[in-house]
């Protein structure tokens, strides 16, 4: 495995499970372009039955947040309980909430 | 039986085959999906063989005396696919070549009523195959539709596989009489079909379909190449160095 060096670009693979409402990520891998990577995805990640659909992104596409603003972006909400919506009675027909 | 036994015996062999690749496939993706491939070709191996064994006129025998105490006279599967990996192009070579086939057929005994446990088999076995010649097919395309090495030596994979293909539609008595009971398609519309699904895909590929030469031909009575008899040498020595083991 190590004498060949693969140099396909990474993708970041997504899977929505049998019982999950959104695709959710999974893990990465490397393919030549994105039908391969659905191919390999499909593969590595839903052998197992764990998905009915599969999202690939390039990794390159994807933008992250900073851990060093970590501070400045997620700590003022700290002290805002009244942003959850734990004080509403939902109704019984509401679901996945 | 013989029938199922051919049936059982192309999928055995491709499957140990293929897991040779186990930790030796070019990236780890891809080592991973013909081992998948391999899995699903043992699945249906377990279940062609217990059916095959249990119509066994003299005595009744399961899908592992089947598998590990025959010897390679007993084994009916297609010269194709016991010929050894070579590289990753000869793999997939072989694969493509023989997905197609397999998939037609598998389509045929599904549909058919003849032999209702062998169509549920096959109806399973249709969506595993359909997805293994999908795999190979997009190989093929992308090495011979690669750099001018991949592309040259894919088409030198199926150049040297290609006097097996013949095989694979030269009828004897066992697919005659398949035939004509309903459990297995007639040798020559399928070959038909296979044609145009390969040519398809060596089309897309920019690669040249081999003149149909010389084909080797013996597999399907038990008349098989050295590759088999060393295959089968690794595949069955644990069962028969300790009889019934168990884990």
């Amino acid at each position: 495995m190590s004498e060949n060096k693969s140099n396909w670009p990474l993708w970041e693979v997504f899977v929505r499970s049998r019982q999950g409402l959104g695709h959710k990520h999974v893990g990465s891998l490397h393919a030549s372009d994105a039908e391969m990577a659905i191919g390999n995805a499909r593969d590595v990640y839903t052998r197992r039955q764990e998905g009915v659909s599969i999202w690939v992104v390039p990794a390159e596409s994807i933008s992250a947040s900073s851990p060093s603003d970590s501070e400045a972006l997620f700590d003022p909400a700290n002290d805002k309980v009244y942003r959850h919506p734990t004080f509403f009675v939902l109704p019984d027909e509401v679901n996945h909430m | 039986m013989d029938a199922l036994l051919r049936l059982g015996d192309d999928a055995l062999v491709l499957a140990q085959r293929l897991g040779e690749w186990c930790g030796h496939a070019p990236a780890l993706e891809e080592d991973i999906a013909l081992t998948n491939i391999a899995l699903d070709l043992i699945g249906q191996t377990q279940s062609y063989l217990s059916l095959a064994g249990s119509l066994d006129p003299d005595a009744p025998k399961t899908d592992d005396e089947l598998a590990f105490l025959r010897s390679d006279r007993e084994f009916k599967n297609l010269l194709l696919v016991e010929q050894s990996n070579g590289h990753f192009g000869d793999t997939i070579a072989r694969q493509f070549l023989f997905d197609k086939y397999a998939l037609l057929r598998a389509e045929h005994v599904a549909q058919q009523t003849f032999d209702m446990d062998a169509a549920a088999i096959a109806a399973k076995a249709v969506k595993e195959i359909r997805y293994h010649a999908d795999h190979s097919s997009k190989w093929i395309i992308r090495l011979g539709d690669g750099t001018s090495e991949s592309h040259s030596r894919i088409q030198k994979s199926i150049n040297d596989l290609w006097k097996f293909t013949g095989e694979m539609f030269a009828a004897d008595e066992v697919d005659i009489a398949g035939s004509i009971a309903g459990l297995l398609p007639d040798l020559t519309a399928l070959k038909t079909q296979w044609d145009e699904e390969i040519d398809k895909v060596l089309l897309e590929a920019t690669l040249v379909r081999p003149e149909d030469g010389e084909m080797k031909t013996g597999g399907r009575t038990g008349v098989h190449t050295e590759e088999l008899v060393t295959m089968l040498a690794e595949m069955q020595v644990l069962p028969r160095t300790h009889p019934g083991a168990s884990w």
